[in-house]
C-alpha cells in the first residue's frame, strides 16, 4: 500500500480529535466553575449538553454542511459540543472535590477569590477535569474518522479507501493507528496530570470519577431529555 | 436556515413517504436496528453488572473496559467485520451490540456497588437471601443509574446505526449516505434532519421510562457526589 499519505492523515486526525477536546475545555472551564458556584445554573446546563451529546456526529456534520462547507470546521464543531457533554461535569466535580478547609485556609491567608481559584481550587481540580478530558479526547479522536464520510480527510480515509477497494491491510493500518493515537494522546495527559500534581501519590486510590460513566454526574436533569 | 429550507424541499414531495424506501419504512426500519441492538446489549450488560456490582469481582475489569471502548474507531469495525462476513446480520448486529454493552455495564456495575453498605447490611438483618438483596435493595436503589446507562447505550447505538447505513444497512442513514453519494444535499439533509428527531425521540423516551421505573423515594433526592 501506498505508505506516502499516512504521516499526513495521522496530523490531521491528531489535530481533529485534540482540537475539539481543547476548545471544549475552554468554554468547560468557565461555564463549570459557574456551575460549581451558582447550583441553580448546572441543571439546565447539563440538560444542554446532555441534549447535544445525544445527536447522531454524522446527522451534526450534514447540518453544518451549507453553513462551514467540507472543512475541518464542520468536524471540530459537533466534537467539541460533545466533549462539552463531558468536560463541564469534570470541571464540577473537580471543583466540587476541593475540601473546605483548604478553600477556607486560602481565604484566611488573605487569597481573593480569583488567586484562591487559580492558585488553589483549580490546581486541587486538575486530577478530575484530566480524567474527563481523557475521556474527551479519545472519543473525538475515533468520532473524527467519521468525517470522512463526508470527505473530511482524516485516518478515515484509510478505512474508507480500503473498504472501497477490499483491501483489508488499509483498514487494519488507519484502524491501528487510530487506535494508537488515542493512547498515545491518553498517556500524554497521563504525563501532564502527574507534572501538574506532583504532590499527588503516584498510585492513587482506586477513584472512578463521575465523567468516567458515561454521561454527566447528577445526570438526570428533572424535565428537559 | 438553508438546513431546513433544503430538508423541507425534499420531506415535502409525496414521493418520500410511500414505498419501501419511504420515510416511514426508514423510520421502523432505524427502530428496529436500534431496538434489537439496544436488548441484546442489555441482556448481556445488566446481568453481568449486577452480578459485578454485588460481589465486588472484576471491578477494576469493567473500568478498564469501559475505557479501552471509547477508542475504537466505528467505522472501522463495521467496514472490517463487512469485508470478513460479507454484509449479514451479524456484520452489522455485532458491532451494534459490542458497542452498546459497556456504556450499559458501567452504569450498572457503579450503580449496584454504590449502594449504601448500611442498606445492605439492614437487608441482610432482615434475613433478606442474597437474591432477594439483590431484587428488593440492590437494583431498586440503582434503578437511576441502570436507566442513565441504557440511554447512553441507545445514542451510541443510534449514532452507529445511522453510520453503519456506509455498509449498507437501512435506515435513515440511507438518506445520507445515498444523497451524498450523487450530491443531492435535500435528500442528505431529509434523512439528517429525521435522524437528529429520532435520536431526540429515543432520549424523551427514557425520560420518561426514567419516571416509570424509578422507586418513589429516589425521584427528590439529587445525588450528592
Amino acid at each position: 500500500m501506498d505508505w506516502s499519505a499516512v504521516p499526513g492523515l495521522t496530523w490531521e486526525s491528531a489535530y481533529l480529535g485534540i482540537v475539539p477536546a481543547l476548545i471544549g475545555l475552554v468554554v468547560s472551564l468557565p461555564l463549570g466553575i459557574a456551575c460549581a458556584r451558582w447550583r441553580w445554573l448546572y441543571g439546565p446546563v447539563l440538560s444542554a449538553t446532555s441534549v447535544l451529546y445525544a445527536l447522531p456526529s454524522l446527522a451534526l456534520f450534514i447540518v453544518l454542511i451549507p453553513y462551514t462547507g467540507l472543512t475541518d470546521t464542520t468536524v471540530i464543531i459537533p466534537l467539541t459540543l460533545f466533549s462539552l457533554c463531558v468536560l463541564v461535569p469534570a470541571v464540577v466535580d473537580g471543583m466540587r472535590s476541593v475540601p473546605d478547609p483548604v478553600r477556607q485556609a486560602a481565604t484566611a491567608m488573605g487569597f481573593g477569590t480569583l488567586r484562591r481559584l487559580v492558585q488553589v481550587e483549580l490546581p486541587v481540580a486538575v486530577p478530575i477535569v484530566i480524567a474527563g478530558l481523557r475521556v474527551a479526547m479519545v472519543s473525538s479522536i475515533s468520532l473524527a474518522s467519521v468525517g470522512q464520510l463526508i470527505g473530511v480527510s482524516s485516518l478515515g480515509y484509510l478505512i474508507v479507501d480500503g473498504y472501497q477497494r477490499d483491501f483489508p491491510t488499509e483498514i487494519y493500518v488507519g484502524g491501528g493507528l487510530l487506535i494508537a493515537l488515542a493512547l498515545v494522546c491518553d498517556l500524554l495527559l497521563v504525563l501532564l496530570r502527574r507534572a501538574l500534581t506532583p504532590w499527588r501519590p503516584r498510585r492513587a486510590r482506586r477513584e472512578v470519577p463521575e465523567v468516567l460513566i458515561g454521561q454527566p454526574a447528577p445526570a438526570f436533569p428533572r424535565g428537559a431529555a | 436556515m438553508r438546513f431546513f429550507s433544503f430538508a423541507w424541499n425534499w420531506i415535502k414531495q409525496p414521493q418520500q413517504w410511500h414505498g419501501s424506501e419511504g420515510i416511514p419504512v426508514r423510520i421502523l426500519e432505524q427502530l428496529y436496528y436500534t431496538g434489537l441492538s439496544l436488548i441484546i446489549a442489555a441482556l448481556i450488560a445488566i446481568p453481568l453488572g449486577i452480578l459485578i456490582g454485588h460481589t465486588g469481582r472484576g471491578a477494576v475489569l469493567v473500568v478498564n473496559i469501559a475505557n479501552a471502548w471509547r477508542a475504537i474507531p466505528t467505522l472501522a469495525l463495521l467496514v472490517l467485520l463487512t469485508i470478513w462476513l460479507g454484509f449479514s446480520v451479524l456484520a452489522w448486529l455485532t458491532p451494534l451490540v459490542v458497542l452498546g454493552i459497556p456504556p450499559i455495564l458501567v452504569n450498572v456495575y457503579e450503580g449496584v456497588a454504590g449502594v449504601d453498605p448500611e442498606l445492605r447490611d439492614a437487608a441482610r438483618g432482615m434475613g433478606m437471601t442474597p437474591w432477594q438483596q439483590v431484587r428488593k435493595v440492590e437494583v431498586p436503589v440503582a434503578m437511576p443509574l441502570i436507566v442513565l446507562g441504557l440511554r447512553t447505550g441507545a445514542i451510541f447505538v443510534v449514532a452507529t446505526a445511522t453510520i453503519a447505513a456506509y455498509i449498507g444497512l437501512g435506515g435513515l442513514g440511507r438518506y445520507i449516505i445515498d444523497g451524498l453519494a450523487v450530491n443531492n444535499y435535500g435528500e442528505v439533509a431529509g434523512g439528517a434532519l429525521f435522524v437528529v428527531l429520532l435520536a431526540l425521540a429515543v432520549q424523551a423516551l427514557f425520560v420518561g421510562v426514567r419516571r416509570a421505573v424509578v422507586p418513589k423515594g429516589l425521584r427528590q433526592q439529587g445525588r450528592t457526589s
